[in-house]
């Protein structure tokens, strides 16, 4: 292993933050040197402690106070929104980059195959989510070929894999999702639609994306793109798939006006199994685009010092 | 001649109500009509229903708030250009709006609140109240009457819904529905369940019967659930609705006017509504035909139905193979997307 592998920290002991720390230890550009929680009896620390990483129950004080010591140059923050908007301008502070996995939209949002590169000089970047990271790829990817004037998501994830957070306000899932849609996939206008859905054995996450397409759209050109973005998203998180792509004709009445016809993409995302099962490819798509963020990041940061 | 009903129980002069009704064709006879209600359609049997007596009308998407989607259908009009259809010719009723947290948002309400609309019906599947918990607080921040709706009820123990009926009034919700959204209750389900939430929720708190027909028992369940002291049912004009349709509005009150039970509405007057202002504008009368019946007996969200026949011929397999497909993975409601990518995977398999 190469020795200019970047030192990253991850904050939050969760699901999420272990979740991560697991895949990160497969990276070639991120070294996640601490994981850093609030609870020393914690699951998450004590499996990064098992892993070889150093851990600490001393929450962002500590890693702020350590973070010179460590060599820490960029932050994954997987706590909370509320959490993440007081500790944002302490990163800032203290020259390390962020990567949100909260809701707190300090930053703005990324999705890898589709922004990465229009923010790699952020100090701060947002992972917007799950179902925007699953579905504004396919949007972006029709709308490089023909222009969309209305696109419409569907994730359905398994009740199990739906924290807290995500219970107790839904809606920012679909208004923050509906707004990706459009600000980064490139839609006129967009909605979000998320359902829970508590079958035993959990189901794996699912997503369709809908978009209306105008009369002149080249299907053949829509379909092959959606085929190369799905494989590009691919590299990145291994259980995305796209399972159908299918062309119907209109008239639709959207909220982008008039539709002459639409495609439907119905997508499946499993899970890598790392800390959380397969069915929550949600948290998985999340987690696996964050890493894949921080080596664009590092990349950056790595040129950086070469120059 | 069939000999009218004994004098002592229908000449009975109207009593105090038994039960308060919500006709919800303006609602869930959306799913029906594939969601292309009119402004006029809606003044139309709005204004009947009120003139009959109906104390409480529902007006929405049939997926609620903000449902005109690709996944569900578009709404021919605004929803809140119906909602303001039925606020300006109703002089009794009240309004209510259905909306699903995931689909809808809690400030869609502000709008139709502002329209006249002061009941705020917030539905999610029987397992997930949680989620609704945000939509309930600002519904009762607006000064709205709260109803929380369980749906899909039959897919847990009575026990269970009683647990998730607890969180809906734990966060305001002042009435909480037994919703039987796949017209797949026994009457003795049915029953069970309003029993669990009437012996275990506070006494203030009431509860609901939304039944519907696809096991043609959409009536009886609800006299059930009566008997079983619940305070709320829903039923749809000539039973316009998803599925096989709802427990029909007009059979309803002739049942429980035969029971010596007052619904407080018009009894001639409804079977109007049904006969002269619902049944002309119906694609089709509500039959229980063979995947109607399918959905009752495999529990499938009954909204399902025309999407399901949609993509059996785009296709070419059976609805319903679609259907008990679906049951079996216990798709929930909202998941439409679904029947696609079932029938896809049914014709891949020919």
């Amino acid at each position: 292993m190469s020795t200019s592998r970047i030192p990253v920290a991850i904050v939050g002991s969760g699901n999420i933050g272990t979740d991560l720390a697991r895949k990160l230890l497969r990276s070639e550009l991120l070294e996640p040197k601490v994981v850093v929680g609030i609870d020393p009896a914690s699951d998450g620390l004590a499996r990064a402690r098992a892993w070889g990483i150093e851990t600490s129950a001393g929450g962002v004080d500590w890693l702020l106070a350590n973070a010179e010591r460590l060599g820490i140059r960029i932050v994954y923050e997987a706590t909370s929104a509320g959490i993440h908007a007081t500790n944002a301008p302490r990163y800032a502070a203290a020259g390390i980059v962020a990567i949100d996995l909260t809701p707190a939209a300090v930053g703005p949002a990324v999705v890898p195959p589709v922004n990465l590169g229009a923010h790699l000089d952020q100090a701060n970047v947002n992972l917007i989510t799950c179902g925007g990271q699953a579905t504004i790829p396919i949007v972006a990817a029709v709308a490089r070929v023909t222009p969309v004037p209305y696109a419409e998501i569907v994730s359905t994830v398994a009740s199990r894999s739906a924290g807290p957070g995500t219970r107790a306000n839904i809606d920012e899932f679909t208004e923050t999702t509906a707004a990706g849609l459009v600000s980064i996939g490139g839609a006129a206008h967009g909605k979000a639609i998320i359902i829970l859905n508590p079958a035993s054995p959990p189901i794996l996450m699912r997503n369709t994306v809908y978009c209306a397409l105008s009369a002149g759209a080249d299907q053949a050109a829509v379909e092959s793109s959606i085929e190369a973005m799905a494989a590009e998203v691919a590299t990145y998180v291994p259980g995305y798939r796209a399972k159908g792509i299918v062309f119907d004709d209109g008239p639709f009445r959207t909220p982008g006006g008039e539709a002459a016809g639409r495609v439907t993409v119905l997508l499946e995302v499993t899970g890598n199994g790392d800390y959380l099962p397969p069915y929550a490819g949600n948290l998985d798509i999340m987690t696996a685009s964050a890493v894949r963020v921080g080596e664009g990041i590092a990349a950056r940061l790595a040129s950086e010092v070469r120059a | 001649m069939t000999s009218m009903p004994s004098p002592e129980v229908a000449l009975e002069p109207p009593s105090e109500p038994r039960f308060r009704l919500t006709d919800s064709t303006l609602r869930d006879g959306s799913h029906a009509l594939a969601h292309r209600y009119t402004a006029e359609q809606v003044a139309a049997i709005a204004g009947a229903l009120d003139a009959a007596g109906v104390p409480v009308i529902e007006v929405s998407h049939g997926d609620g708030l903000g449902g005109s989607s690709f996944n569900y259908g578009f709404s021919a009009q605004p929803e809140i250009d119906l909602v303001r259809a039925a606020a300006a010719v109703v002089k009794r009723a009240r309004l209510a709006v259905l909306l699903l947290p995931g689909i809808g948002l809690a400030s869609d309400l502000e709008e139709v609140h502002e329209a006249g609309v002061s009941i705020a019906r917030v539905a999610t599947h029987c397992t997930e109240a949680d989620i609704a918990i945000q939509h309930l607080r600002t519904a009762r921040d607006l000064g709205m009457e709260t109803v929380g709706f369980l749906m899909l009820a039959h897919m847990i123990e009575p026990d269970a819904l009683l647990e998730q009926a607890r969180i809906m009034e734990d966060a305001g919700a002042q009435t909480v529905y037994v919703v039987d959204s796949a017209g797949a209750m026994t009457t003795h389900d049915a029953r069970a369940r309003v029993a669990a939430l009437k012996g275990g929720l506070r006494s203030e708190t009431q509860v609901g019967i939304h039944a519907h027909n696809n096991l043609s028992l959409g009536v009886s369940n609800s006299i059930g659930a009566l008997e079983e002291g619940v305070d709320q049912v829903d039923a749809c004009s000539r039973g316009l609705g998803a599925g096989a349709g709802n427990c029909p509005t007009e059979i309803l009150v002739a049942v429980t006017d035969r029971l010596g039970w007052s619904s407080g509405v018009d009894l001639m007057a409804v079977m109007d509504v049904a006969e002269d202002v619902v049944a002309p504008i119906m694609p089709r009368e509500q039959v229980i035909n063979r995947a109607a019946l399918t959905l009752g007996y495999a529990g499938v969200y009954g909204s399902f139905l025309l999407h399901a026949e949609r993509a059996a011929e785009r296709f070419g397999v059976d609805a319903r193979d679609i259907l008990l497909e679906l049951g079996r993975r216990r798709i929930v409601g909202g998941q439409e997307d679904m029947i696609v990518d079932v029938a896809l995977e049914l014709s891949r398999r020919t």
